[in-house]
């Protein structure tokens, strides 16, 4: 094996008449934060589900820690975690219960160890013996993001992980990500927020159209667009920035463009 | 190796499923208490007006009770899956090396273990209001035998709309013609003062069969070929919902 963990060529996909995807190519490094971005209908749900053997492509290559999606289902589902658009906790269960579940279902030699390293690593201890379905938004994301480390797999599915949360969920959901990057699996993150990919991306996949039209780190993706000018402007505050300072839970954030 | 694996994932899962129950009491107690409400309203408030030509009534109309548990307990198996289905926990195991038929094989096993439970409770109620049996341990099993069956044909039954149903409504809403099928049977008046037409009905659909194979085994009488239409029955029910179960579990993803 490589270092490359997902593989991507020529993917293609119908539903019915309309052509979702239509030649897709992209690889993801080991290690790496790989962000999908695209509208919404894109096609970026689909890519992640053709990856996590949940759907069969029309054409194309796809691979992940070199199996292929649809020959080797069964050891690309050993190799990889998926957290998809809606969160899927247990809410009759509690956070500590769920987790238990997962890693007893992966064949973890010692559940109950692997349960409270992982609530405490993602704030959950405290909330750990309560149901799920108790949790806030970013609680109960925090939670299934923790449930898809279980087993630590190579490579990591986020589908949409902020889509539907509020600023203060956002910001905890993306603390997490940002503290997976140093655990050297691979992250293909989908996101319709062009701010979430540059706060939490190494490389960035422009999905448009059924193709990737761009790809490349932020500074070379900047590059492919005219040299910036400087301009000054008064910069409002957005409704977010008047909640957050309200609420206190983000430090100011410049931007000078 | 698969079949342990899958084996142990059913286990699992099955624990998980069971946990549900334990803990939505109110879905236990509202299985119990439908069927003891017509128990109690079919004995104590028609059960002196209906001559069944059998001195017992509460015997008369137990299995019938029973079978009326059976079909408003699978209707929250329908709604258990669904709720899995669009809560995103099917494709969260999907993408897990689980063995894919014991997510399915789990919620049946639940069920089958949670309307044992529901039938036990109510034939202990059934004997403080009088009902006696006077079976032999084969006859038992019989019987036994021939409810779990009908549990097993209308669990796959409430598979089906449990994985394809859009609206929780529509996922329990097949249980109810079910829950009513008992009425028009040998359930709980015989069927030989009905009008031609219901008659034939009553005669001719699943519940009668099985209702008077029920009672003939628990009464020690003669079953003569009941108890065979009736297990013929639930076998034809459970195989045919198997086969649609199966194939909409395909396209669920």
């Amino acid at each position: 094996m490589n270092d490359v963990a997902i593989s991507v060529k020529g993917l293609r996909k119908s539903f019915k008449d309309v052509e979702v995807l239509k030649g897709v190519d992209f690889e993801v490094k080991q290690g790496e934060i790989f962000a999908l971005l695209g509208a919404n209908g894109a096609g970026k749900t689909t890519i992640i589900k053709i990856l996590s053997t949940l759907l069969r492509a029309d054409g194309g290559i796809a691979g992940v820690c070199g199996f292929d999606v649809s020959r080797q289902s069964a050891k690309v589902r050993e190799s990889i975690s998926l957290t998809g658009q809606f969160a899927a906790v247990d809410g009759v269960l509690t956070g500590r219960e769920n987790l238990r579940l997962i890693a007893r279902l992966r064949g973890i030699a010692a559940p109950k160890l692997t349960a409270d390293r992982l609530l405490e690593r993602f704030g959950l201890t405290e909330a750990a013996d309560r149901r799920a379905d108790t949790y806030s938004g970013g609680m109960t994301r925090r939670l299934d993001i923790a449930m898809s480390l279980v087993g630590t797999p190579p490579v990591i599915f986020l589908d949409e992980p902020t889509t539907g949360l509020d600023p203060k969920a956002r910001l905890e959901v993306w603390e997490t990500v940002k503290t997976l990057a140093d655990s050297g699996q691979a992250i293909l993150l989908t996101t319709q927020y062009l701010e979430e990919a540059e706060q939490l991306a190494d490389r960035i996949a422009i999905l448009h159209g059924g193709k990737i039209i761009a790809i490349g780190t932020l500074d070379e993706l900047k590059r492919l667009f005219p040299p910036a000018r400087e301009e000054y402007i008064i910069k409002q505050p957005t409704l977010e920035d008047i909640f957050l300072a309200i609420t206190g839970e983000k430090e100011a954030e410049q931007c000078v463009r | 190796m698969r079949k342990v694996k899958a084996v142990r994932d059913t286990g699992i899962l099955f624990g998980r499923l069971m946990r549900h129950i334990l803990r939505s009491p109110d879905t236990v107690i509202t299985t119990v208490l439908m069927p003891l409400a017509f128990m109690l309203l079919f004995v104590y408030v028609f059960g002196g007006a209906i001559d069944t030509g059998t001195g017992n009534y509460v015997n008369y109309t137990l299995p019938g009770v029973l079978l009326i548990a059976i079909a408003s307990g699978v209707s929250y198996t329908a709604f258990r899956l669904f709720t899995d289905v669009r809560g995103g926990m099917f494709s969260r195991f999907y993408a897990m090396p689980v063995t894919r038929s014991s997510v399915l094989w789990a919620h049946v096993l639940t069920s089958l273990a949670a309307n044992a439970v529901t039938i036990a409770v109510l034939i202990l109620i059934a004997l403080l209001m009088g009902f006696r049996s006077d079976a032999g341990v084969f006859s038992w099993l019989a019987a036994a035998g021939i409810l779990l069956l009908f549990t097993l044909a209308l669990t796959w039954l409430a598979v089906i709309p449990g994985l394809t149903a859009k609206s929780v409504d529509g996922a329990s809403a097949f249980s109810y013609p079910l829950v009513f099928l008992p009425f028009i049977s040998s359930a709980f008046v015989p069927t030989a003062t009905m009008p031609a037409a219901v008659r034939v009905f009553a005669e001719n659909q699943p519940v009668t069969s099985i209702v008077n194979a029920l009672r003939a085994l628990l009464d020690s009488a003669p079953v003569g070929n009941e108890i065979g239409i009736a297990l013929a029955w639930c076998a034809g029910i459970a195989a045919a919902a198997y086969a649609f179960a199966q194939r909409a579990y395909r396209r669920v993803g």
